[in-house]
């Protein structure tokens, strides 16, 4: 379990002036990882996206730690090609330190384009750790819908219309089907419980081979919302269980952080623009929907843990 | 110095053993997939140090040797045909970022129709992407091509990726006689590979492949073009060295029979070789005749092909890919641009042929010799871009 205090203590390796949102949730995930890192050197790697436009824009770099954007796809394919330059150079004697490899995509980057070579590096077993920075549709690009964006949300290729009402189709599951490769630690966190994420990370780094971390991130432009809500709405994620924190460690679920009294879902969906149109009387069918799908997959998710 | 015999794939696979690179990331495809299990059998065997990466796609094989070429390893693959073409986006990648990978590249065409034999339309596709392009004749070159791609790739005023490029089943799974150095000569020749700024320096963080806007792509995009400009002078010190080291030396082409010829073929790879054949053939007929062997397409070497092609009074320019510009192929559009400033120039016939792994013998070109002689007699040329070996 991190200590705030030390946390701070350990240093900012993500520069501020960076050209994110005000209230941007991807950052505060960035900056809350590599304090979880802390002294361990890490190289990171990162797909094209909201991530890499804001924190990379030439000359200037945010990040004190070594980065490499490669392109939108192959954020795995990437780290696990200087992973495996790492081990060479290591049995060589040309590298002394330990150093760990850290991957950064959105949700487009992780669930949609970039989930072969995410499948691909799992089963090569990378000593990798894959963090999927998921504010739920291409943001970077205009709020487009992705595998993640849950039902009923709009988007700009998911518009809320007169006839259809957002998004169709439920996000597909990610950290299950990434649980499914069998890796020795899977997990889903949420910046708003910060002493959950940093000790997850630290769990997952501590690993010899490929982990992953599927971190809601609040998005106040595309999801709609002030920016000094940010860790608010993600603690409603949370505490509605639409975004439980729990974690798959060599087979063995946990969950991490179990809300003392589960919140109804409109809770967390009402204080979003993405919503806003599933308020209307024709659509509160959708709600009563939404709040199924989330009671099973909840049921389902506590009889995974023994 | 020992003499081998082997196919294409087999004398590939032994250079990149012999190379001994840091990684190699890849993925099996005909008719490349034998250079990357022998280099696994390799692997498997310890008779390398390499990190094998057996990447899930061709995109991952190419994205791994970004991420190893950038953490300062010394990197190669091999692919082919769709391989290559579901490389592209990483191949401009790879090249924009400077990064001297070396790829052993089986020429097979692209789909549709899918088809597994030779042409060049893969290698074509990616001309532009910023990758230098040497091209072999047979087994011996594309050995001596993979040793001296490292060597150039990696010259500080190149740090480019090279493709060195095979044709599929022609070169690749035939058995020849090739003659091989040591391991140690290899090794020695190639020296250590060192990189000035490479991920894995903790103590000196870098930010490799930021987003460059309005203000800085152009002059990086121009930093990257002058490298290429560097990249024939480099070819020829190398070629040179190689040749004084190993006795074989290298060009940016190969004149065959050049010297009195008034008419010349010019192609690419492995149909240089049957060229000469007919070459030979023609001239004991009387025919002044000759082989142009581009072994460089990337960079093109304008100037220097210009000033050899435009002694001749005809040329026909054999292109095994099509351009869809309707002027011919890649090969014979970049020739006639580059005679273009030539104070003499020759007529030019382009022939597009081979396509599909479509044979192309010694009769057809002795036919596209004699069809020079014609035009040579008419000095017209009657159809610019012809088809040959087609049925139409």
């Amino acid at each position: 379990m991190a200590n705030l205090r030390e946390l701070v203590r350990r240093g900012e390796f993500l520069s501020g002036g960076h050209r994110a949102c005000a209230g941007c949730g991807s950052t505060i995930i960035v900056r809350q990882i590599l304090a979880a890192a802390g002294k361990t050197p890490v190289v990171c790697a990162c797909a094209t996206g909201c991530l890499e436009v804001v924190t990379t824009i030439f000359p200037y770099t945010a990040w004190k730690v070594p980065f490499i954007h490669n392109a939108f796809e192959n954020a795995a394919a990437t780290i696990s090609g200087v992973e495996a330059a790492y081990k060479a150079l290591k049995k060589k004697g040309k590298i002394a330190e330990e150093i760990k490899f850290i991957a950064f995509g959105g949700d487009g980057g992780t669930y949609d384009i970039g989930i072969q070579a995410l499948s691909g590096a799992i089963e090569r077993g990378h000593n990798m750790l894959y963090v999927c920075y998921n504010n739920e549709a291409y943001m970077n690009t205009g709020i487009q819908r992705s595998g993640s964006t849950p039902k009923g949300a709009h988007t700009t290729t998911s518009p809320a219309g007169t006839v259809i009402p957002g998004k169709q189709q439920s996000r597909k599951d990610l950290t299950e089907i990434i649980a499914a490769h069998d890796p020795p630690y899977a997990a889903q966190a949420c910046p708003s419980y910060w002493n959950d994420l940093v000790t997850k990370v630290e769990k997952a780094l501590s690993f010899n081979g490929p982990t992953f971390i599927n971190i809601l991130q609040p998005c106040r432009l595309g999801w709609g919302y002030p920016p000094e809500d940010t860790i608010e709405i993600g603690r409603l994620a949370v505490d509605t269980c639409i975004w439980p924190i729990y974690e798959v460690e060599n087979g063995k679920y946990r969950i991490t952080h179990r809300p003392k009294e589960k919140k109804p879902v409109i809770e967390f969906l009402k204080k979003q623009e993405r919503f806003r149109h599933l308020f209307l009387a024709e659509n509160t069918h959708f709600l009563e929907e939404i709040q199924r799908e989330i009671d099973i997959k909840w049921e389902r998710l506590l009889a995974c843990v023994v | 110095m020992k003499i081998v015999a082997k196919t294409g794939n087999e004398i590939m696979a032994e250079a990149m053993r012999q190379v001994n690179p840091d990684v190699v990331a890849a993925y099996p495809i005909t008719p490349a997939t034998e250079v990357v299990q022998l280099f696994a059998s390799f692997v498997a065997d310890g008779l390398v140090d390499t990190e094998f990466v057996p990447a899930e796609s061709e995109h991952s094989a190419m994205s791994a040797c970004i991420g190893a070429a950038s953490a300062g390893g010394r990197v190669m693959t091999s692919t082919a045909s769709q391989g290559l073409a579901l490389m592209y986006e990483v191949l401009y990648i790879a090249a924009g970022l400077r990064l001297p990978i070396v790829l052993c590249e089986v020429n097979r065409a692209l789909s549709s129709p899918i088809n597994i034999h030779c042409d060049h339309s893969d290698t074509m596709g990616a001309r532009d992407s910023g990758w230098i392009q040497l091209f072999s004749e047979n087994s011996q070159e594309a050995y001596d091509n993979v040793i001296q791609a490292v060597k150039i790739a990696e010259h500080p005023e190149v740090l480019l990726p090279a493709m060195v490029t095979t044709d599929g089943f022609i070169i690749s799974h035939a058995m020849e006689r090739i003659e091989i150095l040591d391991d140690n000569e290899v090794k020695t020749y190639l020296g250590e590979y060192k990189p000035k700024h490479t991920l894995l320096n903790i103590k000196q963080p870098i930010t490799v492949g930021a987003l460059d806007l309005q203000d800085y792509y152009f002059e990086h995009k121009r930093a990257e073009i002058h490298s290429m400009q560097n990249v024939s002078k480099v070819i020829l010190n190398v070629g040179e060295e190689f040749g004084k080291k190993f006795g074989r030396k290298y060009g940016l082409f190969e004149e065959y029979k050049m010297e009195d010829a008034e008419m010349a073929i010019v192609a690419l790879g492995s149909t240089a070789g049957t060229a000469k054949v007919a070459c030979d053939a023609v001239r004991e007929k009387g025919l002044k005749a000759g082989v142009f062997k581009v072994r460089i397409f990337r960079p093109f070497a304008a100037q220097e092909i210009a000033e050899s092609l435009s002694r001749m009074k005809v040329i026909a320019v054999l292109d095994r890919s099509d351009s869809f510009s309707s002027q011919g192929g890649p090969l014979f559009t970049e020739i006639r641009s580059a005679l273009y400033e030539a104070k003499q120039r020759p007529l030019t016939v382009n022939y597009v042929y081979g396509l599909g792994g479509r044979d192309i013998n010694v009769e057809q070109i002795k036919e596209v010799y004699s069809d020079l002689k014609d035009t040579v007699t008419k000095n017209k040329v009657e159809s610019l871009v012809n088809y040959l070996g087609v049925r139409e």
